[in-house]
């Protein structure tokens, strides 16, 4: 297998790694975003903090993998988001971190005081990531202030004010969002009695809120400078992001559509799935499946729009991260190539498996009748 | 202090505080594997009881170290952004493997574990209590092949043309025999924080003449068990030294505080206060032969001391410069054989001119001074290497001793008898945590100036944020998880003290009640 397959696979497969992260993760996120609003005591909060409870670990996962993914398969672009969004990944850590101990401590201790403080901590940890992904891949349109000197080392003026502009902010609420929805219509086909009945009843507003701002945000992304390559391509040359040169493009993030207009797939993926979870509310697993596409959607729609590029620089557009020279060894992107393929599919068996395990709706008698070892 | 220091501070830390929790996944793990296997075996109920009390304990512990250890992995982006750089192509592999092959397994039949008692037959659940401790120690394994990379950079070379290290290998990368020695010293270190941690809480059991039967049998399993892994942590540490020879010997030298080589076998110092400044040790206590034994394994190999290190660096980092000079003016002149040639020869000895870095950025202008200096900065910081061992080590000997101890009386059915014993066992909870934690400053700590050994130093590891931001990621850090340990202290102490009847709800099963048939 060539390089350049490689890196294309590579590329696909981040983003199917975020896409997994965004479905999986993501429903058990947005339900504790909507913990508060949909359960209004405590059995009902524990109705809901259960409906996630033994699955919420492994989808986590999703993040982890992701996370090491980038750092085994494009250094460079780990190396420039992490260390360049400092202080954002820093709030997103410190929610994330909040939540394996809310889950496990919450109900440990019968103290109203102490339930609800990890209630607002769950909150918090769901809603935190989920805005600051979004912010985060706002700002891959916006552009990035870095660059590298000769020794491939990064310098950046990124701050988090910097970061927090307004298309960023709007693309962090599309996150917001569309994982809301996905976390309504997981708690209208796991969460018993109300909070379920609840959830259920905010699903049509939150694929409207979805639908609105990731239609304002196409329309906005066509405002914005793009990036375009502007010297010859060497898709199977060193990664070494200082030997192209780049230029900022008006309405630039729109090209690759206009080549390739089976590109509109993607976004129509996206529509399509909040409609599914809108229309067969009465059938709460097609619907989830339906609020499944949509981040699937969205992740493939921003891909193909910035593709080749992984991070563009708004300081030195030159020395942006791009599929071709931001990548790992080939010898390196084949064994993890391997490793993917052997293992992925194992994982998503056993993870299958475990669903089935615990299937059906979560009850409030349920989580009575053994109060001690449910969260 | 400057940013090298605070994403230093900020990396100990967290790691040190990751691993408070970690070696207790890994050793209660395979306890409860053990337990619940007695009762499916038996099935007696009590031992189900068992396994769902310390299971309960082990969920407290394992939500802290999954909580801490997503900063582990952010955290060579965020701070060390130039190491994710360097050697993201090697390092990051192992990494990514660890969460597809270990951790999703883990993390997914944790969830089982706790919430599908009711929902699986008997014999399934235990394939997911085992699968969940299995997954904890592959979990270790690929961190450890990333970390003993970190030791001993095997199976790759630095590149040129992307100004990094790539793989070219993996398989020496995967069979590095740092890795793997480290791994089982690791582990096994792990098994005995479980089983000590076992042994004390059932001994305050016992003191109290509560739960004497679940108390009692706890004691005998973590007995057993504790006192092969203690016996094992003891063994497969000095494989650790071993493997440490191969490639630290500074590390060696520095834990043994022996500034000048000795004649082979070298003698091991048990005592003595090491100075840096005058380069000696006074106050020595020495048993001939023993570190030559260990470190070579030969009577005719030497250790070499600090002071010939330090002469070897010398040459090396001017080695070194003839590499740094053409890697410069390939920057410009990307196709020239002859630099190719040039830094091919000297590349070895390239993390060395780095090193000169800290003390002027042009360091082919180097003066004679400074690369005096630079080869000086090369030595550890000796006298906490040198307690740190010790006291690890000397730890090491006392489970062994306490564990052998213990496995006597159960053998003898005299576990309740002695309060001495129960009161020994249950002070001694702190002391295998601290033994880890000295573990990993003596590798860790000793390592420096280096974050890959002779490759890259660590203070080029860093990110190019601002310290401001690092200072207060640490502060930020230092004061959430100081609650969050507050009240993971509170909820272990209030269910211990609850115990198994009030952690699960019901009364523990008398002790030879079986379960109904399925």
């Amino acid at each position: 297998m060539d390089y350049e397959t490689l890196r294309l696979i590579w590329w696909a497969l981040l983003g199917i790694l975020l896409i997994g992260l965004a479905i999986m993760d993501g429903f058990d996120l947005g339900t504790a975003i909507l913990l508060p609003f949909v359960a209004r005591n405590d059995l009902e909060r524990r109705v809901v903090i259960n409906t996630v409870g033994p699955v919420w670990e492994g989808n986590q996962v999703w993040l982890i993998l992701g996370g090491g993914a980038i750092f085994a398969a494009w250094p460079a672009l780990y190396a420039a988001s992490f260390s360049g969004f400092y202080l954002a990944m820093f709030l997103v850590l410190l929610a994330l971190i909040l939540r394996p101990v809310g889950f496990k401590f919450r109900s440990k201790l019968s103290s109203p005081l102490w339930r609800n403080w990890w209630d607002i901590a769950l909150f918090i940890g769901g809603f935190v990531p989920a805005l600051v992904f979004g912010v985060a891949f706002g700002n891959l349109f916006v552009g990035v202030p870095f660059g590298f000197d000769s020794d491939l080392r990064l310098h950046e003026s990124i701050t988090l004010f910097s970061l927090l502009n307004p298309f960023s902010l709007l693309a962090g609420l599309v996150s917001v969002a569309m994982l809301v929805l996905h976390g309504a219509t997981w708690l209208s086909l796991k969460a018993d009695g109300k909070p379920g009945a609840r959830a259920r009843a905010l699903v049509p507003y939150a694929a409207l809120a979805f639908v609105l701002l990731f239609t304002v945000a196409g329309i906005w992304v066509r405002e914005l400078d793009g990036f375009r390559i502007t010297s010859a391509i060497a898709p199977d040359g060193p990664s070494n992001p200082l030997l192209k040169t780049a230029a900022r493009v008006a309405g630039g993030w729109w090209d690759n559509y206009t080549l390739h207009p089976l590109f509109w797939l993607a976004p129509l993926v996206a529509y399509l799935g909040a409609m599914i979870a809108v229309l067969s509310r009465g059938r709460p697993l097609l619907a989830w499946i339906g609020s499944a596409l949509v981040p699937a959607g969205v992740i493939a729609t921003a891909g193909l729009s910035l593709f080749p590029f992984l991070l563009p620089s708004s300081t030195d557009p030159d020395m942006s991260l791009t599929v071709w020279d931001a990548s790992s060894s080939k010898l390196t992107l084949y064994i993890m190539l391997g490793c993917t393929v052997i293992f992925l599919p194992i994982v998503l068996a056993y993870t299958a498996w475990a669903y089935r395990v615990l299937r059906g709706p979560v009850k409030g008698e349920t989580i009575m009748s053994d109060s001690h070892s449910n969260y | 202090m400057d940013i090298v220091e605070l994403s230093r501070l900020q990396f100990a830390i967290t790691a040190l505080y990751h691993f408070l929790f970690v070696p207790l996944t890994l050793g209660l793990s395979i306890l409860l594997g053990i337990m619940e296997t007695v009762y499916v075996m038996t099935g007696r109920e009590i031992w189900r009881d068992m396994t769902k009390f310390w299971g309960a304990l082990f969920g407290i512990n394992f939500a802290m170290g999954v909580a801490t250890g997503i900063t582990m992995e952010f955290q060579f982006g965020t701070n060390w952004a130039y190491y994710s750089h360097y050697v993201g192509d090697v390092f990051g592999a192992p990494l990514a493997i660890e969460g597809l092959m270990a951790f999703f397994l883990e993390a997914t039949f944790i969830g089982l574990f706790f919430f599908a008692w009711n929902k699986l037959p008997k014999v399934s659940h235990l394939v997911v209590t085992w699968c969940l401790a299995i997954a904890s120690n592959l979990s270790a394994l690929w961190i450890l092949i990333a970390n003993g990379w970190m030791q001993f950079p095997v199976g790759a070379h630095f590149n040129a043309a992307t100004m990094r290290m790539e793989v070219s290998n993996f398989m020496e990368v995967l069979f590095n025999p740092v890795a793997q020695a480290k791994f089982v010293h690791t582990v096994s270190a792990g098994y005995v924080v479980g089983s000590i941690f076992v042994l004390a809480i059932s001994a305050y059991y016992l003191l109290r003449g509560r739960h004497v039967e679940l108390a009692k049998r706890s004691m005998t399993v973590a007995a057993s068990f504790g006192l092969a892994a203690a016996l094992s942590v003891v063994v497969l540490g000095d494989e650790s030294g071993y493997t440490a020879g191969l490639n630290q010997k500074m590390k060696i030298a520095a834990v043994e505080a022996m500034w000048n080589t000795e004649p082979a076998p070298a003698s091991f110092t048990v005592f003595g206060i090491p100075d840096l400044k005058t380069h000696t040790t006074e106050y020595e206590v020495k048993v001939p032969w023993v570190l030559g034994l260990i470190a070579t394994r030969s009577v005719d190999r030497r250790v070499p001391g600090i002071n010939d290190l330090v002469e070897l660096a010398k040459e090396r980092i001017r080695n070194g410069l003839i590499a740094y000079d053409a890697l410069n003016k390939l920057k410009t002149d990307r196709n020239s054989e002859a630099l190719h040639e040039q830094l091919s020869t000297h590349v070895d000895d390239l993390g060395y001119a780095l090193l000169l870095k800290r003390f002027r950025p042009d360091v082919q202008n180097a003066t004679p001074e400074q690369i005096d200096a630079a080869a000086n900065s090369t030595i550890p910081n000796v006298p906490v290497l040198f307690w740190s061992f010790r006291f690890m080590v000397g730890l090491g000997f006392y489970f062994i001793a306490l564990f052998a101890l213990a496995f006597w009386l159960s053998a003898k059915r005299k576990l309740d008898v002695s309060r001495t014993f129960l009161r020994v066992a249950l002070w001694s909870l702190p002391l295998p945590w601290i033994a880890a934690e000295l573990g990993w400053i003596v590798a860790e700590y000793g390592r420096q100036p280096w974050v890959i050994e002779g490759v890259l130093p660590t203070a080029l590891g860093v990110s190019s944020t601002t310290a401001g931001n690092v200072l207060f990621s640490l502060i930020g850090f230092l004061v959430f998880y100081s609650s969050l340990l507050v009240a993971d202290i509170y909820l272990m102490v209030k269910y211990i003290r609850l115990g198994p009847d009030g952690t699960l709800g019901h009364a523990v099963a008398a002790p030879f009640v079986r379960a109904p048939a399925e």
